[in-house]
């Protein structure tokens, strides 16, 4: 047991935890600045945005001429660097969370995750890479506050009512299994968590597209369409801002394609690992419920996403509720119902 | 199950159907309904909901002190519940149900898909469509050298593929004058049949997992039991153990003795009390050398059990066995040792229990009655004394072990018929005033209470005892088995693409005679069957196969 790297491991850790934050808050300005930032999205918002700008122009200072034009050049200036900021700073709070981690495994001489507060870390720093490795496919970076709000309050949890100092490991987690089973839980689930915020923002966009469909529909009709017309100007610039559906459904399919067989894998290898810790493969553990509900939903999402009618917003809804019950499962199992996996170190 | 078409509309039932038609009509329906994928998916569905219970609320199986506690917290809808089965959720009818017709389901749709999957292997790439520009990915090109020649270099550029060659007849209008129709030829292939044999292996494998939990809960047994530390323990009837939990086929006849002797246990604790390391020195005997004077050296821990011929010893828990020497007022002596039960959630091992004696010396008849003594209390291993002077552990290994107990004479109330714990008095004799406490005191070793017909107690020390789990399924290994086919199965099914291309190819200029100028149009047409992401970029290479240069790499 190492002072030293405890402190660095710590250090890091608020280091990340300040990093996520102050990226979550970039990602929220550039969401909050509404214009097009995704290249894959400009065609579809752009007539819009053009559309703002000219407004501007024609309201704005004496000389429309000069001034329009200059101002038309950077579009939403702020907005994008605010955007690439955060990446920036979601990069470096990364590097500190793989930091903090790998400090207080050398701190300890063990892997780092034999309690709540070092699962949760793990978990932030892979649910945080897998958003950056999907950001560098797809340029998807409004994408950001959706990830990055979970991640930080998984975070501020973990460092604050999870945080426990290091320390050696109880024996039943004294097993090499611990390798196998606890990182694939963390990465699968941090995959999935992906998956999962993908067919949410899915859904939201394609109840506010329904939504907006009607709006112009019933405009036509109306003879005052001015309430009609607001509800379209807000959900527009919403819309400007998330990638489009063909994105977040290939974003959400993708990664549980990935995550899916790493999950089966990390159920399995937990079988395996309790047939040698607690006498028997599978007992229906309160956590192994979960788990076994939350993979029932994810291999449904899976055949309803190549199942004719049930593509699209079914799908999608699965595709949530097994996020949903992997998140119930990852801390709210621990938290509230007990069972043979409550190590957290909070009782 | 992924690629399960609605089923054909009926075909028109005559005008009266006879009720034997009638009754195959419907069953015939019924079994369509049941192995559609829409089905499949509520059931799938239905299956997630119905585990829900199991996670949340407490079951008879894991704790039943806490399900009867749920039961008693909520006298309303608790008995209903339980009723229901909701506190045996993966036993009950209804979840049986679901996931029978869920596997049902699975087998009805697997076998006309295998069948499918044969047939497939077994056809021939279809015939290159007419128009290959209307499909989603399409090229053209014209490259030099003749039809032949370029078909070679794209047949032997498809490796991996399943290819198949034709000729047909130049597509197009026919020209006038023009004498024997040029020739075309077609290249059709197609590559990704392991993504449909992975499906299968991943959903067959499925239905083996099941038969094999099925198995081992048919066959396989637990049994759970405490061994004091220098005792042995022999493994030949359900009665050897405290609890027994029988496979439904099991009825403890025919068990394999084996004996274990208990030498030695040994916990490793950090200064604040954190536990490292638990480890007992176990000799084992097995088959027909149970029961005699050699004994093979193990040593068990957590995480790493005892595997004998089939069955699986754990060390579950420990905990401490207090020893007593009672001098009774005749002058007999007596040694007591019981295990005591760790309090829960007291990781310093402050322990409860109690020490009956039910056969007094000295007595008979219905004296026995009015003379059987208990000894009732708390064994500290590091014993200290909070405020108010109650004994408590501040350390969980035995430093400074203390005890603090009340002895009781009187009815023990072992006749009443009522069950009792091993590690506690029944409350109700000492409230009718049948059993009387005599006594309260805190002991260290050695130290003793004396009675006022001059029993005397005294605690003499202590030694440790284990809890030990034997575990019987002889169908584990199969599980592992499907497990591993389960998962092999489905990145297969997920990696694999299924991707068709077709290439059509004729001479640029049908006129001339064969000869070295030749140049050929090269039509090329690609089809994703299965998730199009990614196939853009491969259908570009492929399209290139045609030219002089794909051959060089």
């Amino acid at each position: 047991m190492n002072q030293m790297w405890a402190d660095i491991s710590d250090l890091a850790f608020e280091a990340a935890l300040a990093a996520y934050v102050v990226a979550l808050v970039c990602y929220a300005i550039e969401l909050a600045s509404r214009r097009a930032v995704n290249p894959a999205e400009a065609v579809l918002a752009g007539r819009d945005a053009a559309a703002g700008t000219t407004t501007l122009v024609r309201t704005g200072p004496i000389d429309p001429g000069t001034i329009g034009r200059v101002e038309r050049a950077p579009l939403a200036p702020w907005g994008v660097r605010f955007g690439r900021a955060a990446v920036v700073v979601t990069v470096v709070g990364a590097a500190a969370n793989v930091l903090s981690i790998v400090a207080r495994g050398l701190a300890v001489g063990r892997l780092p995750l034999a309690n709540m507060y070092e699962f949760v870390s793990v978990i932030c720093a892979a649910a945080t890479i897998t958003w950056l490795i999907v950001l560098a496919r797809t340029g998807a970076r409004t994408l950001g506050v959706f990830v990055m709000t979970p991640v930080v309050v998984l975070a501020v949890v973990a460092g604050t009512k999870l945080y426990v100092p290091a320390g050696p490991v109880v024996p039943a987690l004294n097993s090499y299994w611990k390798w196998i089973h606890v990182t694939t839980v963390a990465i699968s689930s941090s995959i999935l968590l992906v998956s999962g915020a993908a067919s949410a923002l899915y859904l939201l966009r394609g109840g506010i597209e329904r939504r907006r469909l009607a709006a112009t529909g019933s405009a036509e009709l109306a003879v005052d369409g001015s309430a009609a017309a607001t509800t379209g100007t807000r959900s527009r610039s919403l819309l400007s801002v998330l990638p489009s559906m063909v994105t977040l459904d290939r974003i959400a399919y993708r990664t549980a394609i990935v995550g899916f067989p790493l999950f089966t894998f990390a159920v399995i290898a937990g079988a395996m690992w309790a047939e040698v810790a607690w006498g028997r493969y599978w007992g229906w553990d309160p956590k192994e419920t979960c788990s076994f509900i939350t993979w029932v939903f994810f291999a449904a999402y899976l055949h309803a996403r190549s199942t004719a009618g049930w593509r699209g917003r079914r799908a999608a809804w699965i595709c949530v509720l097994g996020w949903v019950s992997m998140i119930f499962n990852l801390f709210f199992i621990n938290m509230v119902v007990s069972g043979l996996h409550s190590y957290a170190g909070l009782n | 199950m992924s690629a399960t078409q609605a089923p054909p509309a009926p075909a028109a039932e005559p005008a009266r159907p006879g009720p034997v038609r009638g009754v195959l009509a419907f069953l015939r329906n019924v079994w369509r309904q049941l192995t559609s994928m829409r089905t499949a998916l509520i059931l799938l569905f239905l299956l997630a909901v119905a585990s829900l219970p199991g996670a949340l609320l407490p079951q008879w199986s894991l704790n039943s002190a806490k399900t009867a506690q749920y039961i008693a917290d909520y006298p309303t809808i608790g008995p209903w519940l339980d009723r229901l089965g909701f506190f045996e959720v993966f036993g009950s009818p209804w979840y049986s149900a679901i996931y029978l017709l869920l596997f049902i389901s699975l087998v009805g749709c697997l076998t006309p898909r295998t069948w499918e999957f044969v047939g497939q292997l077994r056809a021939r790439p279809v015939a290159t469509p007419r128009n290959l520009s209307r499909l989603p990915h399409h090229d053209r090109r014209e490259v030099p050298g003749s039809v032949e020649e370029t078909a070679d270099r794209v047949s032997a550029g498809l490796r991996g593929w399943r290819v198949v060659r034709r000729t047909e007849e130049r597509s197009g209008p026919p020209r006038p004058g023009a004498g024997p129709e040029p020739i075309a030829v077609t290249i059709s292939a197609e590559k990704g049949y392991l993504r449909e044999l992975g499906n299968l292996v991943f959903h067959f494998s499925l239905v083996g997992l099941l038969v094999a939990i099925a198995v081992g809960r048919l066959v396989g047994y637990e049994g759970s039991v405490i061994v004091n530390v220098g005792s042995q323990f022999c493994s030949t009837s359900p009665a050897s153990y405290d609890n027994f939990r029988p496979g439904l086929l099991v009825d403890g006849t025919d068990l394999t003795p084996f004996c274990l002797d208990v030498r030695t246990f040994t916990a490793g604790y950090t200064p604040a009390g954190q536990a490292i390391s638990f480890a007992a020195d176990v000799g084992s005997q097995t088959g027909a050398a149970a029961g005699g004077d050699a004994w093979a050296d193990n040593l068990l821990q957590v995480n790493d059990p005892l595997r004998l011929a089939g069955e699986r010893v754990y060390l579950i828990g420990h905990g401490f066995t207090p020893h007593f020497r009672v001098t009774f007022a005749d002058g007999t002596v007596r040694d007591y040792e019981q295990p005591f039960a760790p309090e829960p959630n007291d990781p310093n091992f402050t322990s409860q229990g109690a020490v009956k004696i039910l056969d007094p010396p000295g007595v008979t008849g219905d004296d026995v009655r009015k003379h059987q003594l208990a000894i009732v209390g708390i064994f500290a291993p590091t014993a200290t004394l909070a405020h108010g002077g109650i004994m408590t552990s501040e350390y969980p290994s035995a430093q400074n072990p203390g005890v603090a107990v009340d002895v009781y004479r009187g009815d023990l109330g072992m006749e009443s018929g009522r069950s009792q714990s091993v590690f506690a008095i029944d409350t109700n004799q000492v409230d009718k005033g049948a059993l009387v406490k005599q006594a309260r005191s805190n002991l260290m070793p050695g130290e003793s209470i004396t009675l006022d017909d001059g029993t005397a107690v005294t605690f003499t020390g202590y030694n440790e005892w284990v809890s030990l789990q034997t575990s019987y399924d002889p169908a584990q290994g199969w599980a592992l088995v499907f497990a591993v086919t389960l998962l092999i199965g489905l990145m297969v099914s997920l990696v694999i693409k299924r991707r068709r291309v077709w290439f059509r190819l004729y001479p640029a200029n049908p006129v001339t005679q064969p000869g070295p100028g030749d140049r050929t149009v090269v039509e090329v047409g690609g089809l994703a069957r299965t998730d199009q992401a990614g196939y853009g970029e491969e259908f570009d290479r492929l399209a290139t196969l045609a030219d002089i240069a794909s051959t060089k790499r």
